[in-house]
């Protein structure tokens, strides 16, 4: 992202909607800059900012009069007064920043918008977690910290030593150049993401030794990770086996998403096929 | 989508979030959602959410690329459920967020009834979940559990913070604009209903509960932690 400094007034106001802390006010020119290395091309301040279009030469010059006067006009806090904010062309590897970052974006491996993958939300017709299965969604940088592929790196090749099977509908299993080690395309290590879900699959047995791993992982890498854990229901909708795991490893159960299962397989073409692991209930 | 999973907070503080989601999935049950995803939003709309959203363009209340200088005296912020329906123009998951649970039930019995053939989630307490499925008389399929945040959590900011920037998932309200509104409200700049449209407007997929944001800017307001 890139803030035109004929453009910008300085009000500061974008300094706060940045969700990575990247935007601040430059001493030397006063004008609002973007840190590069730690901007994560999440465009939550051009597309989340309103925007006037007002005369940049013309606002300066009242700012510094009202400033003179020790007297601060309070503008709405969400609004860019010049329009100053010009996105970049970029280009790769710079570009898997947004890809990871905008969620309006959607990944182009997986065609899924926000993180990139469907989870349990479509197990109904996906079938992707059976019965005696277990989904870990381990997202790293959530919230508001951030992540670098490289520190994802370090979680994946921790995971993969432990013989686990990466998600392959998922955006970080997709720019894996070797799926058995875990190991990421080089060419993206210094690249920072807002987060990055990493994806696997375990048996239930499985669940304890792999939530302990995750806590091994955390620290090895510099940021947080928010753990989520899905599973099937039974045929009474109830889910107590991976509920009590957890709740034994001391988690206490606050929120959660329910596939209520009333999805089903609905395309003319799927249809025709045999094939319809998973669906409806 | 792990948007509205990880929302910060005890499950007493997510008595007034319920989320309810529509999503077709590729290659399954995409053909026709479009249409389907409309009628999804046009029926929510008639159980009194507090939001509404798609996760390409947003909730009820979105940012303005031409604003008229005017609106720092009169800005409109009434949440317009109308646009967002009429916005829709790509199949994407749509949302419902409403703060009652009642209403919650209501609509995803009448969601069971209409059988839209897509998958639907809601997202909300543990309790929460399993109230509504029962109510609605539909035993849930899967269940997708939040363990929370860990690791290097010193890096995080104080609760009142999160429980705000958090309904975003997508991180899109920074922690930095939900501590200046917590600091506004406390010095009376702005009262809370104001500093939740704010907020709002920063989250792309349109599941920001600005009830629930108003009520925690209300506590915040005497006692931030």
């Amino acid at each position: 992202m890139f803030i035109n400094p004929d453009k910008c007034v300085a009000c500061g106001n974008c300094t706060y909607v940045c969700p990575m802390g990247a935007i601040y006010i430059d001493p030397q020119i006063r004008r609002a800059t973007v840190n590069r290395d730690e901007c994560v091309e999440c465009y939550a301040c051009y597309n989340g900012l309103s925007q006037e279009h007002l005369n940049p030469t013309v606002v300066r010059t009242m700012r510094r009069l009202f400033q003179m006067m020790r007297l601060r006009f309070d503008p709405e806090p969400d609004v860019c007064p010049t329009a100053a904010f010009e996105p970049d062309e970029l280009v790769w590897p710079r570009v898997v920043r947004r890809a990871f970052s905008d969620p309006r974006v959607p990944h182009e491996s997986t065609g899924v918008e926000g993180r990139g993958t469907e989870e349990v939300k479509t197990n109904d017709v996906s079938g992707r977690v059976q019965v005696g299965e277990v989904g870990f969604t381990i997202e790293f940088g959530r919230p508001g910290v951030g992540v670098w592929f490289r520190e994802i790196q370090t979680a994946c090749h921790m995971l993969a030593r432990a013989g686990v099977s990466f998600e392959k509908k998922n955006p970080i299993t997709s720019l894996m150049t070797d799926v058995s080690t875990g190991t990421l395309r080089d060419d993206i290590m210094n690249e920072k993401l807002m987060s990055a879900i990493v994806e696997i699959k375990v048996p239930v047995a499985r669940t304890e030794e792999i939530v302990r791993l995750v806590w091994e992982i955390e620290k090895h890498v510099d940021t947080v990770v928010a753990l989520g854990v899905g599973t099937r229901c039974d045929e009474t909708g109830d889910e107590t086996v991976v509920a009590s795991i957890l709740e034994n490893l001391g988690y206490k159960l606050h929120r959660a998403k329910t596939n209520v299962g009333l999805g089903r397989i609905t395309n003319v073409v799927e249809q025709a096929k045999p094939e319809t692991a998973g669906a409806g209930r | 989508m792990t948007n509205t999973l990880h929302r910060f907070g005890s499950a007493d503080s997510f008595r007034d979030d319920f989320i309810i989601f529509a999503i077709a999935s590729r290659g399954k049950n995409e053909q026709g959602a479009l249409d389907k995803l409309r009628e999804f939003l046009r029926l929510a709309a008639t159980f009194g959410p507090v939001n509404l959203g798609d996760a390409r363009h947003g909730g009820a209340l979105r940012p303005c690329k031409s604003l008229d200088p005017t609106s720092h005296w009169n800005r409109d912020i009434k949440p317009d459920f109308d646009a967002v329906i009429a916005g829709l123009d790509h199949i994407t998951t749509v949302a419902a967020v409403f703060d009652d649970r009642v209403r919650a039930e209501d609509f995803l019995k009448a969601v069971k009834e209409r059988d839209f053939g897509m998958s639907i989630n809601i997202s909300t307490s543990v309790d929460g979940a399993d109230q509504c499925c029962h109510a609605a008389g539909i035993p849930r399929h899967s269940v997708g559990y939040s363990l929370g945040f860990e690791g290097k959590t010193e890096h995080l900011p104080n609760s009142h913070v999160l429980m705000l920037s958090t309904m975003c998932g997508h991180g899109m309200v920074a922690n930095s604009l939900a501590k200046k509104m917590i600091d506004w409200v406390k010095e009376g700049r702005r009262t809370p209903e104001q500093a939740v449209t704010y907020l709002a407007r920063f989250c792309s997929c349109g599941v920001f509960n600005p009830s629930r944001a108003k009520r925690i800017l209300e506590e915040a307001r005497t006692s931030t932690k």
